[in-house]
């Protein structure tokens, strides 16, 4: 019996995304597409940034949880378009993200506050950060760094 | 796919210049002068890295002759390169790397928007993806060349220096062969010629500011794109990044 695809969203909810555990991979809008084709289960991956060595892992890992549920053939197909956009990630992943301590997007193209102490007055060290997909930012209230998932 | 010869070199020509530069910014990782530097160019090069296997993919599929994106990135030799002259370059210093990383990626964005327009749905559906991370690159690059040329004594004269010996690199970046009047043609990239206005009117505002002077001249280092004649620079990086694949061939982990 094939399971529904309601079910099967929600295991795919259930796998971490690699780099940043807190938030699944369909927290960060990268599942674009969960389909039976006869009896294959066909899963539309996006990458985040094209050279994200995180990809790979996460096709794995979403192949693995599905094959312990049961769910033998499927095929996973990746999808550069519409390119990712931050624009996917999820509610519920910006809360977590918020939690983690990485500031979740925003699209004045700036963390709103600093996801330590709420503070606002804030500082953009680089651009570019421990991940493709986040910025280096420093909250000038509680002096601490902090990691900006920044807009794409 | 049909093989059209034109449009496969095409896309050498796009992914060897993402796959050189890539692979020269690499070459800074553990290196830079500071941490948040080292981290920035670590994800620039794997940005670039990134693209190169969408674009020599999508080359692979259009030539059909079974060489894969690693094949074409690891098994070709120096004459079959197809990247700029421009990307070839060595690092020198760190204001030496950003300047070549600054004239490129300034042509690397407009090239980028033009083609998320292309006829050829695959390669505007790359243009689309990477043209987003490449606006990053111009951002971060642009404010560089500002900070170090308007800097110290010290750092305004390593970057006029660094203008000086890589602007006769640009033209190239804009030069047209047969090539490119076929994907002109098609409708599948923008004539290279029609760039360099939009090119010329972003980093002439960028250099100003950076108090740096363009030099006179159009002189033009030619022959990387074309595969005519590189620099004697690209022979001793491939040595470098090809080693594993010659000397282990077919190794894979």
């Amino acid at each position: 019996m094939k399971p529904q695809l309601a079910e099967i969203w929600d295991w795919l909810d259930q796998v971490p995304d690699p780099e940043i555990p807190v938030i699944s991979v369909v927290d960060l809008g990268i599942v674009r597409e969960v389909k039976w084709a006869g009896n294959t289960l066909e899963v539309a991956l996006t990458p985040t940034y094209s050279g994200c060595p995180a990809t790979s892992i996460i096709a794995l890992d979403v192949e693995t949880a599905l094959r312990e549920r049961g769910v033998d053939a499927v095929r996973i197909r990746t999808q550069i378009s519409p390119p990712w956009t931050t624009d996917w990630l999820s509610e519920k992943g910006r809360a977590r993200l918020q939690e983690y301590g990485i500031a979740p997007p925003h699209p004045a193209g700036g963390p709103e506050k600093c996801p330590r102490c709420g503070g606002h007055t804030l500082t953009r060290i680089s651009q570019f950060g421990s991940t493709p997909c986040k910025a280096h930012w420093r909250c000038d209230d509680c002096l601490e760094p902090f990691d900006y998932f920044k807009c794409i | 796919m049909a093989h059209d010869p034109d449009l496969f070199e095409f896309l050498c020509r796009m992914g060897d210049n993402t796959l050189v530069l890539g692979h020269r910014v690499s070459e800074w990782c553990g290196f830079a002068p500071v941490l948040e530097e080292d981290i920035a160019l670590a994800n620039i090069a794997l940005d670039l890295i990134g693209q190169t296997r969408m674009w020599l993919g999508l080359a692979d599929e259009v030539e059909g002759a079974g060489r894969s994106a690693d094949d074409l990135a690891m098994l070709r030799d120096v004459w079959d390169f197809r990247n700029v002259l421009l990307v070839e370059q060595p690092n020198g210093d760190f204001g030496q790397t950003m300047m070549r990383q600054f004239l490129f990626d300034a042509w690397h964005l407009r090239m980028l928007e033009a083609l998320t327009t292309s006829t050829n749905t695959r390669i505007a559906e790359i243009a689309a993806k990477a043209v987003k991370e490449v606006s990053y690159h111009v951002e971060r690059s642009s404010g560089t060349v500002i900070g170090l040329g308007d800097g110290t004594v010290e750092s305004h004269s390593r970057m006029q220096a660094a203008l000086d010996l890589l602007w006769p690199y640009v033209g190239e970046l804009f030069s047209t062969d047969k090539v490119d009047v076929a994907m002109t043609q098609a409708g599948i990239a923008p004539d290279p010629a029609s760039l360099r206005a939009g090119f010329d009117a972003y980093v002439g505002g960028v250099l100003a500011e950076a108090m740096l002077t363009i030099p006179d001249g159009d002189f033009a280092h030619k022959g990387g794109k074309t595969g005519f004649r590189h620099s004697e620079h690209l022979g001793h990086m491939l040595t470098q990044m090809q080693w594993l694949q010659r000397a282990y061939p077919g190794s894979s982990w």
